[in-house]
């Protein structure tokens, strides 16, 4: 006990306050970033769609995300009557968590990052992969059965497209040599990874589409056929935070494919009036760009078929995957860089 | 003195046997694998703590990410029946407390021959690789270096196990209706499409 009382020293609480102040600092702006993403679909939508969106709160509708959510904490939750209902209620939390806690090794430009880890690709797949709990317990825990078919398939869906994401994760570090995403950023000098590696670019793209439960992938949640997937049974703050969860995965996702594929704080030319916007501007200007892609494609494109979803996984991006694999190992050893 | 990774370290370890207890004595067999993968999670933080930052993230990767999913989804899809699950206990029972205390008395005769103390693990931790190397390189080394026939043989046999089961279990269902993406793609517009001249009152 006293060695327990002899680790409250000023040393240690100031490092824990630090790090809490820097954790707060990516936090806040992301939960910011989700609320108006939430609001950027519905314009974006809108106007691909020939209508204006949302525009009665505030100017322009820029209050809207507000209104959302002052409306979603008021609402009375409802918890089944024969849910499981801790895991219930845990469900929607695991849905956000990995989606926040993977920030910590995204690099915001030269040297801003949280934690600088060696394996940063492979924290990021580490916690990618936990996404699907959430979805799994909610389902469950329903004890319904729209829910519980929209978790299993949305299982089946993750897990399947994972495999294609790591592999084209593999082929980047071979050409990178390194697993540290700072390192894959300053290796992108010159030249964007998307540019040599556009056909992992796009399986990519798609591959974070699936991985995020986003139209044309959206099946686990498919409003036709499933009602509304997982979160069928859910409402009020747990139903918000299912929605969050995703919003803040699809803005990770954006961010991992500025890191990795298109230089991620690097201007697109290394000259006079690009270099004179900070790398940070540039990240997020990326990270828009990416997002804007997801919005576009659930705008234009009609949901995929579950079978259709599979094939297109295990039948095409992973053979397709492992051949560029083997294909950038050939030249990068005959390009000598190994 | 503590250090501050020691507390970490606690904070950990009691994390981990706490929720490995939860897996034995749970009585819903879906709290056991949610249990079970928080066990998972707390060694992988001990992994990380003791510098095998790769192996613990693996950790989460492959048995987080992939097979606790697996068991999970096996679990949800099947009826379980808790009396049934319940009806073998005490037959089982004296068969588990003697591999249980066996264990027991292996830990003991470790622990007594000394193989948990300081001087020993410090001998233990001994790196294969020289200081400096990251941890994937150094496995690297040893894996694709010095070790790679073993490793070839090791990914062989998993494959044939692999296929093994897939041969075994697959069974080609008839009067299913298969999409041949193949053939769609290849439909030209002169074998689908014809425009014909319908007289009024004929029909074709």
């Amino acid at each position: 006990m006293e060695a327990l009382f002899a680790l409250v020293t000023a040393e240690n609480a100031l490092l824990i306050a630090k790090n809490l102040a820097l954790i707060l600092c990516i936090t806040l702006p992301l939960l910011g970033a989700v609320a108006y993403l939430t609001l950027a679909e519905r314009k974006v939508i809108g106007w691909m769609q020939l209508r204006v969106g949302p525009n009665r709160v505030g100017p322009y509708g820029l209050l809207q995300p507000i209104a959302d959510a002052v409306k979603l904490i008021f609402k009375e939750t409802i918890i089944p009557a024969d849910a499981s209902k801790v895991v219930f209620m845990i469900a929607p939390a695991m849905v956000m968590v990995p989606a926040l806690i993977a920030w910590a090794v995204i690099p915001f430009g030269e040297g801003m990052v949280l934690a600088d880890i060696n394996l940063g690709v492979l924290y990021l797949l580490a916690t990618s992969s936990l996404g699907v709990y959430g979805v799994l317990m909610s389902g469950w825990a329903s004890n319904s059965k729209y829910p519980f078919l929209g978790a299993v398939r949305s299982a089946a869906q993750m897990v399947s497209y994972e495999v294609s994401m790591g592999l084209t994760l593999l082929s980047i570090i071979l050409m990178s040599g390194s697993m540290n995403l700072s390192d894959i950023v300053m290796a992108q000098k010159g030249m964007w990874y998307m540019i040599p590696a556009f056909p992992m670019f796009v399986v990519f793209i798609i591959s974070i589409l699936a991985e995020t439960n986003r139209a044309p992938f959206d099946l686990p949640e498919g409003e036709a056929e499933l009602v509304a997937g997982f979160h069928a049974e859910y409402g009020s703050m747990p139903f918000a935070l299912f929605f969050l969860g995703e919003y803040a995965n699809m803005i990770l996702m954006s961010a991992m494919t500025a890191v990795l594929f298109m230089g991620g704080w690097l201007p697109p030319v290394d000259m006079a009036p690009f270099t004179w916007v900070p790398g940070i501007v540039w990240f997020a200007a990326k990270i828009a760009f990416v997002l804007f892609i997801f919005l576009w494609v659930r705008a234009t494109l009609p949901r995929y078929r579950y079978d259709q979803l599979m094939r297109l996984g295990w039948k095409v991006f992973l053979p397709f995957t492992l051949i560029w694999l083997v294909l950038t190992a050939s030249a990068m050893h005959l390009l000598g860089k190994v | 003195m503590l250090a501050f990774a020691d507390l970490v370290f606690y904070m950990f370890a009691a994390m981990l046997l706490g929720s490995a207890m939860g897996v034995i004595f749970a009585k819903n067999p879906m709290h056991c694998v949610l249990l079970l993968i928080l066990t998972f999670f707390n060694a992988a933080g001990l992994f990380i703590l003791l510098g095998a930052e790769f192996i613990g993230l693996l950790l989460v990767m492959v048995y987080v990410g992939a097979i606790a999913v697996m068991f999970l989804f096996v679990l949800m899809t099947i009826d379980i029946d808790f009396a049934v699950l319940k009806e073998g206990f005490a037959s089982y029972l004296p068969s588990g407390l003697i591999v249980g205390a066996v264990l027991m008395a292996e830990l003991v005769i470790a622990g007594q021959a000394g193989l948990f103390s300081g001087a020993r693990i410090s001998t233990l931790t001994a790196m294969p690789a020289p200081d400096g190397v990251e941890n994937i390189r150094a496995l690297g080394q040893v894996l694709f270096t010095h070790y790679l026939f073993p490793f070839q043989v090791a990914a062989l046999i998993l494959l044939v196990a692999m296929i093994g089961a897939i041969v075994l279990t697959h069974r080609r269902r008839e009067g299913v209706r298969r999409q041949n993406v193949m053939a769609q793609i290849a439909r030209t517009r002169e074998d689908s499409l014809s425009i014909v001249k319908v007289k009024p009152g004929q029909g074709i």
